[in-house]
Order: structure tokens, then sequence, then C-alpha cells
């Protein structure tokens, strides 16, 4: 036996769950969203996918290359899963250069800016959304028919930069909230579950979006009374508003399985970073983001707004860990 | 339902290798080192001088204060040095070195000792001279924790059987072989210390401990002990736990458990007490789990104090991998409370509850990142603390911020280090922060 053995300090064992593992979790849920997104939308989804994922993974590279003991962070696939989620919230027919902006501003202002995974307020694929929708309101409006046309672009996908383009496809529509915000036309609940509705890439499809927010649940990759709160409170509070007025409010079923509600309460609020880690916090942050989203979708400008909810409630999250500290065992009182 | 506390973590237990083998005596060796430190408080006084005779059981060092107890020497033998020493602690200790005697049959003379006629403070005194510490791993003198002052009251006696450490089972086979000694042991602490109600706490992996203190427990009706079977979680075992399990209340902040009431004592301690109150024989010998997926042959063994690891290990059948010790990770007590050792050459002392080694595999250098608040850690936390804010902190360097976030209360369970996805080393963080507020508070 020899008489040099390693030392290190207790514990000795760790779970088996690595953030590596829990950010490709993350990615594999997205895979069948982003195949759904093919099915749909053909080429046009992958390429806006593979820009945005492109854009992402340079903006990361370009924040650490100065700083050699952080060069391996885009390893973690925090990155890859910034670019598919910005990806997902943009129409088909969205100029891919406008994409690029959209995943340099997601990583760089979202992320990068405020020192790296872990450090920033607002989710980063939602941030370079919002960039885009200030950015560019008329292109991130303009909604493609889900025809399934494999290797059709759609839209103004392949614009030059700085320049709006000429659609190559001359057939838009209105997205089912904005059907039912101006026109108050409905849209079959089946279509809505299958996502043969236009709309951005990932949120056409809520049966998927289900699906994937089951799975990571169950594996205990986020915490799932994120997206169950946000789902009660739209469904209980939007009910409430059916009941008063039918004719006037859109049905619960119809507000959940529309628009970006699941993709943002499965992928969005659920990130670690940026949503709170207390308990009554967490049922708070679900609580705000359903609250936000019938109060906008019902009575604001917009047609859609589980963005904004977000992003806002992101913002209240340093507070809610804050104000919802546990008492500490053995202590009377918080704090 | 079983009962247990909020929070806590799931290791795999890996307590098959060892669980079922029933203990075994090892065979005495030549060399033994007695450190005359081997817990918290004074240090013993040698006896003894270099060359003298000694004899198994006989008294070697005497306590110095309140906090301190005897040693004795486990083998008829004599005194080859008095100097210092390596302890598992990792520091270099004074300590009594005795070559075994090779002829001797090492037997001792049976006495018992009569405790029914023992006033409270003989029985401490007692304690003290046998050289009793708690088994469990923390080695605090049971003449202290038993010797209750008279403004203090212990009101529920719990009996912790929880071993909630992966890996070791000596706890769980003093239960299932020896239950009669654990009971008699309840029996004489009951004499002194007159708990209004005795537990026994003990995790549902240890059907057969429970089932042979069911059966031993019936032979004592008056002292009325109730079996309690908590969930598999650690740390369960954890003083603070083990009474939010079964009383469902917590022990105030800043304050000890007695001072509400409560006393808890590991098994093994009890049935050590219960011997030596019946044969007189002190503290020179422990039940110690050797484990791990790098060990050839896993046992529950009785081993003298003092016996180097080489020595067991090497009783054990060495280690399985040829790249001899080096790829292996060798540990005294479980893997989540335990310490790494340098060297093979440290003795086994009376806190050593295992001995494993684990090879990398199992000890996986785990990747670091950045930490991304997923709050793992925060359910995790038997205290209810934020690992996560202690560990920014400590981080930043701000360990007298870190007080604010009731560090102290951290009881270093290391469950926030064993979810943590980044692999931030939290506990570990927080046991330098600890350390560094009780330099400059001294300074």
């Amino acid at each position: 036996m020899k008489k040099e053995l390693t030392l290190s300090t207790s514990p000795f064992l760790h779970d088996s769950a690595s953030t590596k593992w829990i950010m490709f979790q993350v990615i594999y849920a997205l895979l069948p969203v982003i195949a759904a997104a093919t099915f749909f939308f053909g080429l046009s989804a992958l390429l806006l996918i593979a820009v945005s994922v492109m854009a992402c993974l340079i903006t990361e590279r370009m924040f650490t290359k100065t700083r050699q003991q952080e060069a391996s962070s885009l390893k973690d696939g925090s990155a890859v899963i910034t670019g598919i989620l910005l990806a997902l919230t943009l129409p088909p027919g969205f100029p891919l250069w406008m994409a690029f902006i959209g995943g340099v501003a997601a990583i760089g202002m979202g992320k990068m800016i405020w020192g790296g995974l872990g450090q920033n307020i607002f989710n980063p694929a939602l941030l370079g959304r919002a960039f885009l929708q200030s950015a560019f309101p008329t292109a991130i409006t303009t909604w493609s028919v889900p025809d399934g046309r494999y290797f059709g672009l759609r839209g103004t996908n392949l614009a030059l930069p700085f320049f709006q383009g000429e659609s190559l496809d001359t057939v838009t529509t209105a997205t089912p909230l904005a059907l039912m915000k101006f026109q108050q036309e409905g849209t079959e609940w089946l279509s809505l579950l299958v996502g043969n509705t236009s709309g951005s890439l990932g949120e056409t499809s809520a049966a998927l979006l289900m699906l994937a927010g089951v799975y990571l649940g169950i594996r205990r990759v986020f915490d799932w009374r994120i997206p169950l709160s946000i789902i009660l409170t739209v469904f209980l509070l939007s009910g409430v508003f059916y009941l008063i007025n039918p004719e006037r409010f859109p049905s619960p079923d119809f507000m959940l399985l529309s628009g970006g509600l699941l993709l943002g309460a499965v992928f969005m609020a659920t990130d670690p970073v940026t949503s709170p880690y207390t308990s009554k916090g967490i049922w708070y942050f679900g609580f705000g983001i359903g609250f936000l989203v019938v109060l906008i979708r019902l009575f604001g400008g917009l047609p859609e707004g589980v963005m904004y909810a977000v992003l806002l409630m992101n913002s209240v999250t340093p507070l809610l860990n804050k104000f919802t500290r546990r008492r500490v065992y053995g202590h009377l009182k918080n704090g | 339902m079983l009962l247990t506390f909020s929070n806590g973590v799931h290791p795999q237990e890996f307590k098959g290798w060892t669980h079922e083998k029933a203990i075994e005596r090892l065979p005495f060796f030549e060399d033994y080192v007695i450190p005359l430190s081997q817990h918290i408080g004074a240090p013993a006084k040698s006896l003894v001088r270099k060359g003298q005779k000694v004899s198994r059981g006989e008294l070697i060092a005497e306590p110095t204060a309140y906090l301190s107890v005897a040693y004795h020497s486990p083998v008829d033998g004599f005194v080859t040095a008095i100097e210092l020493a390596e302890h598992p602690g990792g520091k270099m200790v004074p300590s009594i070195k005795i070559k075994a005697d090779r002829f001797s049959a090492q037997r001792m003379s049976k006495k018992t000792i009569n405790w029914k006629s023992l006033s409270s403070k003989e029985f401490s005194q007692q304690l003290q001279q046998s050289g009793m510490v708690g088994l469990g791993g923390a080695a605090f003198p049971s003449h202290v924790k038993f010797g209750v002052p008279d403004d203090k009251k212990c009101d529920y006696l719990i009996i912790n059987g929880c071993e909630c450490e992966p890996f070791l089972t000596a706890d769980h086979r003093v239960m299932a072989e020896y239950p009669e000694e654990v009971m008699k042991g309840i029996e004489i602490l009951h004499h002194f210390l007159k708990p209004k109600k005795t537990y026994i706490g003990i995790e549902a992996n240890k059907a057969d401990a429970i089932n042979k203190l069911t059966q031993a427990a019936k032979q004592y009706p008056a002292l009325a002990v109730e079996i309690v079977t908590l969930e598999v979680k650690y740390p369960q075992g954890a003083e603070k736990m083990l009474i939010s399990a079964i009383l469902k209340e917590e022990v105030p902040s800043g304050t000890i458990p007695l001072d509400g009431g409560y006393l808890v004592s590991n098994v093994g301690t009890v049935a050590a007490v219960a011997e030596y109150f019946e044969s007189a024989k002190p503290l020179i010998e422990r039940i110690v789990t050797i484990s791990g997926s790098n060990i050839k042959r896993p046992a529950n063994l009785l081993v003298p104090i003092g016996t180097s690891l080489k020595q067991v290990l090497e009783a054990c059948g060495g280690f399985k991998s040829s790249a001899s010790g080096e790829s292996t990770r060798i540990l005294l007590g479980g893997p989540m409370m335990g310490m790494a050792q340098k060297s093979l050459d440290v003795p086994i002392v009376k806190g050593t509850s295992g001995i494993l080694a684990l090879s990398p595999a199992e000890v996986r250098n785990f990747d670091t990142y950045k930490c991304i608040r997923c709050g793992r850690c925060l359910d995790a936390c038997p205290m209810f603390l934020n690992p996560s804010t202690l560990g920014l902190l400590a981080k930043k360097g701000m360990y007298e911020e870190m007080l604010e976030e009731n560090l102290l209360d951290c009881m270093e369970c290391a469950s926030c280090s064993y979810v943590c996805p980044s692999g931030i080393p939290l506990v570990q963080s927080f046991r330098v922060a600890k350390a560094i507020n009780r330099e400059r508070k001294v300074a």
C-alpha cells in the first residue's frame, strides 16, 4: 500500500443531477417541439432555430473569450436552450438576420452583461424577444399559415440585413388569440391541441408542450409548481370572467391552449435562474404570471401577454426570494 | 406514513455489503497507538512510563478536566513510547504506543458493578473512568451527556438507531445481535435519568433490528420503551432531526437539546454502557464497519481502539484494485460527514464508526458551474437555511455577513453539497467560514 492517498472533504457522494444534465434534459424535451414546428413550418423553422442558436453560441463565446476560466461555459448547454427558445417565440416567416440579432441581444443583454449563467434577472430568450418586438414590430406580428410545405420558405425569411424584404408567400393570417381579441372569432380546441394554427414556431402544439412539461416534472428537472400555478391561475381567473360574460371573454380552455401560455409556463417561467427558489415564492411567482397573462390578454392592447408577464415577474423574483424566506429551524421568526 | 423531518436527501444506501454480516472480532496485532485526545475537550494525562507493562483494560491515562475521559490499554503488553503520533483528525497528538504481548490470551477478569447503588454523580464519574464517549461519530464524552445538571431534566430519552450515513452498518448489527444489551443500557439510563418517555428511533431499512428490539423490549415492560420506525432519509440520525421526527418539536437555536428536556444517545453507546456496568470492561474496543467498493471483504468488526487502519484493512483482504491505495479514497466515518485520510498508519479511535475505501468512480469529481439558483439546496437543508446565498457570500469572502444568514445553525450535514447540480462546495465553504469567524472573534 502506498503512502499517498487523495484527500478531499466530505461529502464524498453526489446526487446524479448536474447543471449540464439539467440543461440537456431541457434540450431533449424541446426536440419534439422542434419537430412539430418543422412539421408545420418546414425549413423555415429549422433555419430560424439554427440561426438563433448560432447567434447565441457566438455571442457567449465572444463574451467569454477573454476569460479563460469560463471558456467552458458553452458546454453547459444553456446558450443552446436560449437560442432554441428564442426561435420558438418567433413567427415562421421572420427574417433570419433579425433572428440573429435577437440571439445576440438575448445572450449579450439578457445574460452576459449580468455576469453570465446564474446572474441575470430576466429570462434571456424572452429578453431577446422583447428586444425584437420593439425593434421590428411588424415582422414579429406577421404570421404564416401552417401549411406543412417542407422545402418552401416563408414570409421574409431571406430578407437582406437591414431590409424588411419582400414576402415569399402571399398568404398571412391572424393567430387564434388575435382572432379572438379583434374579431371575437374562436378556434377549435382540437386544432389548438394539435397545433395546426398560426402562431410562433413553438406555441402551436399544446399537446406536445404539455407532454414536455410532464417529462421535465417527473424527472425533477424543473419545479412543477411553477407551470401548475400559472396554468391554474389562468384557468380559474379566465373561468370567472367567462362565467360573467361568455360573449365577451374567451373560455378558459381556449386561454390555456392558445398562444404562448404553455410554452411560457413550461419552458420560460421555469428557468431556475430567473424564478424564485423558496416554496412560497414559487407559488406567488406562478400566480403573478397567470394573473398578468389574463389581465393583458383580456384588457390590454395586445392579444398576447405571456412574454411581459414572465419578464415582469422575473423582475420581482429577488424580492419574492427575500420576503418568502423560510423560518430557520429552531428560530421563532423569519430571518 | 413513516415519521420523519422536513427536507433532507436520499443518497444511495450502499449498506448491502455489510448489513447482514455478523460482527467478528479482529485478531490482536502487535502495535497499538492510543491518542490521548479523541474528542473535544481536554486531553488525558498519561499514567504510564516507557517500558511499563500494562494489562488489557488497565487505566493508562486519566482525565484532566470535566470534559475529558480516561483511556485504557486495549491489550496486554508494554508501553514502547509516549510521543506525538498522527491522529485521524489530521493533527499530531500525544499518544501512548503499546506493543502487545504475543503470548497473552488477552482475557479480562469479569467483575460487575452494582450500578443500582450508585448516586447520579457516582454514575457520571464511573462513566468518565470507563472512558465512555458517544460512538456515533462525534465522540462526545458520555459522562457529560448523561450527567444531567440539577437545573435540567431529561424528559424524553431518545435512543438513536437511525444510522443514516450510507455504507455504515455498525449500529444496525449492534441492534440485531445485542438487543438485550441495548435494553439493559436503557434500563441503566432510565434508573439515573428518570425520563417520562423513552423512544428508540430506527430507520425503516433495518427491519430485523426493529423486530429484535421489539422482542427484547417485552422483557422490560416497566420501561415502556417505544420503538419508532422512521423514513430512510439523510440526516435522519442528526439529533435535531430525530427530535423533529419523533416529537414534532424543534430545538431552539443556540440551545442544546437537554435545555428542552431531550436527550439523544447513539444506540451503540447505550450497549457499551451496559457492557461496562455488567462486566467492568472499559471502552477499549468498538464496532467498525469496513466497506466500500474497493474493499475485498467488507465486514463489521470489533476492533481494539488503537489498531492502525492498515491492519484492519489487511484483515479485510486489502484493496480490490491492483492500483494499491492510490486510486482509493480512504474515509473514516460515513461518506456524507466522514474524513478522508492521507495515511493508513492512523489508529482507530473511539469515534471511528467506519472505514470506507471508495473507488474513483464513486467519488467522482463533479464539474463545477455557476449557481443557477435552482433551489435544490434550499429543499435539502434540514435546518431550512439558504445554502445558495451562504455559498455566494462565502465565495466573496463575506464571512461575517454569513452569520446574519444563520451560518451558525448549519450542522454541516452536507446535504446541500450533495444535491448541488453545479457542484459548488457549499458545506466545505461553510466550514471554512465558521473557522475564520471563530478566529476573528478570538483575535
